[in-house]
């Protein structure tokens, strides 16, 4: 049969695999995973924050604290693998399910949630962490992210013979958003400028109800070739491999020679939104099969073997995400709400005239009540 | 003590189904225990307990729906923990009532957050502005310009217009060729494409300050567009004096009849029809007449049509039944309450003949005979018009032949009679084969194809037919 390949058992497939989900370790010819058992027990810690704050957050939204969560649980390795990958030139540019990245890159977990309460914008410090604001129209951040990576071939980031004065972007998006119009012009730029940047395909194999093999006859990373640059497919539950395979491409990406397409092969373990209910498409056996490839479990499994972590060592990582689950669910109450003035605050440097007479309007109005002295004060 | 409500588990959802409570009062729950399950228009979703403590009382049962913001569990916690306000719970204004005092009616979903509400909003007051209580909705309409909610609850169905494959031509009115100036020059009502009267938004707003009906203004603007002036002169009375049409108010049998007609609409229908040799039942008609326990009684064909439905009913009781979609359960009754369909001067009404099933032809005639001249003398009660299970219409009174009924909400069948007519008709068997004049009906019977299927339908209209053929079969039933 030609075209639909879904199962990651296909020999005739790229599968990247370093790491079994048994946890036993296995090697790759041109993948190597080239740090040692501190940097995966570094991993493992990421992935159990990032967990946390994800489940915490699904739970705040199922207590009426926010308005809505898009669940990451699942995607751990393929997050934590790719933005361990990240070096200190380079940006990442994420969708909107990239937590545990956002972790990683010291954003913090209230800036975050305030947008998914609905008390403030998407405004954490894109300079200082270089992790870009979340993008929820799908799949737009590709030409930013392509945007960005031109522009730092014009600065002089790329290609030189100084590897620490090299630097290049890595860009998150899911299947879904490879159908999206802007994921596709990002990938025709990044070819023809060989633009320094990663098309990191987080494929969870379900765009909200719509299966990939709907959506794509062909593995996702196979149509890299059709735009002329290398395709690569990673076992995406295994951190080892994504890590290995992301520095790879990226490290292409400082020295010049041009974009990567990473498929990510990976599984949505909840929901596409505290919104959406996937029992009404897939099936529990499905989700069980999946589970049975956890991420976490696998690391785990592996460094207790070998002895590079204990038990101790875990209740350590597991007390540090409980401190974060408790300050999640009791900083998220104390967000403040959003003042009136921010709307106009928030868009312009300087603001027109016309948003300026509206703004001088709406806060004339907002003084004309009772309470207004009051509620100013609160 | 921690109350624990509902929150919005989707995206500006109203309410939610309680499915399945996983703790019982005396329980001791986590923080982010799985406590309840509940099922939304959208989705099935676990909720999380917020607090640590033992479950003191469950306030809703399963299968309940609950509506957001209302309290649902009670949770006895060991000390005074802070709880944050939920963000999707409303501060300033009272949208969501408490669940005692009943699911308040909603005017619809919005994008985002709460869809609006009937309940009574908190207003803030103005400074030097005496509080006027104005209605949420009231407020909402205005400003999406509609004279209904903007938005519909998730499980309202709302057919959509027929799309021709074809444009019309014209599509639009052209420039310059106003409809209004077409024929005899007398001015004509314009309207827009989706048919409301022209008129900018500033005289809309105009008429509805003054409380006129735009229908009614006869406009003199450009293409017969109602300016200002009309609207003004409409509400003082100076309306041209030019006759608009006739209104009729959609108020009490017209307008039950208008949401039971709706309602039905809802409901996949087929219907299924036959002609019947009814001579023998004409006949039976006739001696009956001549006997003294019917003396008095008006006897008509719908009564042995009546007795026949009863006595097929045995047979297919299926068809007596309704749906409780609820439950997804279809209900079989066991009364046949039969429906009557009549004609007032007020609207149509349906009447039903509780327990006909039970009763002799006699005492059906009785009944039918009480209810006709209630309906004369429009003394029909909503008790008697409740909890029918199957309808039966004449449009053979009115020398109709046939039709399709619609199905009378919550019942599965309807029974459509069509008048008597004298034909020819195919008699006998092989070499006796002839054509004598006959009299000959046709009965359609309209199902509710989610309750019942084609072969149901059709075995029990046969043998209703089958007693009207030969009413002497009757015996067998």
């Amino acid at each position: 049969m030609v075209g639909v390949v879904t199962t990651s058992h296909d020999p005739d497939e790229v599968f990247i695999q370093l790491l079994t989900p048994d946890g036993e370790r296995v090697d790759d010819e041109t993948f190597a995973f080239a740090h040692d058992d501190a940097t995966i027990a570094a991993n493992l810690r990421h992935m159990i924050l990032g967990r946390r704050f994800d489940t915490e957050a699904t739970a705040l939204q199922r207590k009426g604290q926010l308005g809505l969560w898009p669940p990451s649980l699942g995607q751990e390795a393929a997050q934590v693998g790719s933005g361990a990958a990240v070096r200190d030139l380079d940006e990442v540019f994420p969708s909107y399910r990239e937590h545990a990245v956002a972790l990683m890159r010291g954003v913090d977990p209230l800036d975050m949630l305030k947008t998914f309460r609905g008390t403030g914008m998407v405004d954490w410090d894109s300079r200082a962490t270089r992790f870009h604001l979340y993008s929820f129209v799908i799949g737009t951040q590709a030409l930013h992210a392509t945007g960005y990576a031109m522009g730092l071939q014009r600065d002089g980031l790329v290609g030189n013979d100084d590897p620490d004065a090299n630097g290049a972007v890595l860009v998150y998006f899911g299947d879904g958003a490879t159908s999206q119009g802007d994921v596709n012009e990002a990938l025709v730029f990044a070819a023809s400028y060989q633009a320094p940047v990663v098309f990191f395909v987080q494929n969870n194999q379900w765009a909200i109800s719509e299966p990939i093999d709907v959506q794509s006859r062909i593995p996702l990373y196979r149509r890299a070739s059709g735009f002329g640059i290398p395709g690569l497919r990673v076992d995406g539950n295994d951190v080892l491999a994504v890590q290995a395979v992301t520095e790879w491409a990226l490290d292409r990406a400082r020295r010049g020679e041009g974009p990567t397409l990473i498929e990510a092969f990976t599984y949505r373990m909840g929901a596409h939104t505290t919104s959406d209910d996937p029992t009404k498409y897939r099936r529990r056996e499905e989700e069980a099969a999946w589970r049975a490839k956890d991420p976490i479990e696998r690391v785990r499994t592996h460094l207790l073997a070998t002895g590079a972590i204990d038990q101790a060592w875990l209740d350590g990582v597991d007390a540090e995400a409980e401190a974060l689950g408790v300050r999640i669910r009791e900083g998220v109450g104390q967000l403040p709400e959003p003042r009136l003035e921010d709307f106009w605050a928030l868009a312009y440097a300087s603001l027109p005239p016309a948003l300026r007479r509206q703004r001088d309007a709406y806060q004339a109005y907002e003084a004309s009540f009772e309470d207004a002295d009051a509620e100013g004060a609160r | 003590m921690f109350e624990m409500t509902l929150p919005d588990p989707g995206e500006g959802l109203l309410e939610a189904e309680i499915t399945q409570w996983l703790v019982a009062p005396g329980d001791t729950v986590e923080v982010n225990q799985v406590v309840v399950e509940v099922e939304t228009a959208k989705s099935l979703v676990e909720l999380p307990a917020a607090v640590a403590g033992v479950v003191g009382e469950l306030r809703a049962a399963e299968g309940d729906i609950v509506p957001v913001g209302s309290v649902i569990m009670t949770i006895e916690t060991s000390e005074a923990e802070p709880v944050a306000t939920p963000v999707n719970e409303p501060v300033e204004t009272s949208v969501v009532e408490p669940v005692e005092t009943g699911t308040p009616e909603p005017s619809g979903a919005v994008l985002v957050g709460y869809g609006t509400t009937d309940a009574p909003a908190a207003r803030r007051a103005r400074k030097g502005v005496p509080a006027t209580p104005v209605p949420e909705t009231d407020q909402v309409h205005e400003s999406y310009g509609l004279d209904e909610s903007p938005g519909h609850r998730t499980e309202a169905v709302h057919p959509t217009g027929k799309v021709d494959a074809e444009a019309h031509d014209p599509a639009l009115p052209r420039p310059g060729a106003g409809r209004h100036s077409s024929g005899s020059g007398e001015l004509a009502y314009a309207t827009d494409p989706v048919g409301r009267p022209l008129a900018k938004p500033a005289v809309r707003r105009l008429a509805r300050d003054l409380d006129v009906d735009l229908t009614t203004v006869a406009g003199t603007g450009p293409n017969g567009s109602i300016t200002p002036t009309d609207v003004a002169q409409a509400a003082a009375g100076e309306a041209s004096g030019r006759r608009g049409p006739t209104r009729i108010p959609l108020r009490g049998v017209r307008r039950q009849m208008m949401h039971a007609m709706q309602a039905s609409l809802r409901v996949p229908q087929a219907s299924v029809w036959m002609d019947v040799d009814v001579t023998n039942t004409v006949e039976l008609i006739e001696q009956l007449k001549g006997r003294r326990e019917f003396a008095g009684l008006r006897i008509s064909p719908i009564i042995v049509l009546a007795k026949a439905v009863c006595l097929a009913m045995a047979r297919h009781p299926e068809v007596n039944s309704s749906l409780d979609l609820e439950r997804q359960e279809i209900v079989v009754n066991p009364d046949v309450n039969l429906g009557i369909a009549a004609a007032t001067q007020r609207g149509l009404v349906v009447p039903n003949i509780k327990g006909a099933q039970n009763m002799n032809l006699l005492e059906l005639a009785q009944a039918l005979n009480d209810l006709v001249a209630k309906v004369r003398e429009g003394r029909i009660t909503p008790a008697d018009a409740a909890n029918g299970t199957f309808t039966i219409t004449n449009v053979g009174v009115f020398g109709v032949e046939g039709g399709t009924p619609i199905l009378n909400p919550n019942e599965a069948a309807i029974l459509l009679l069509g008048t008597f007519n004298r034909r020819p008709w195919v008699v006998g068997e092989g070499e006796d084969e002839r054509i004598e004049v006959r009299t000959i009906a046709k009965l359609t019977l309209t199902i509710d194809h989610r309750v019942l299927d084609g072969e149901q339908g059709s075995r029990f209209l046969a043998d209703v037919a089958t007693i009207l053929a030969d009413p002497g079969l009757s015996l067998l039933f």
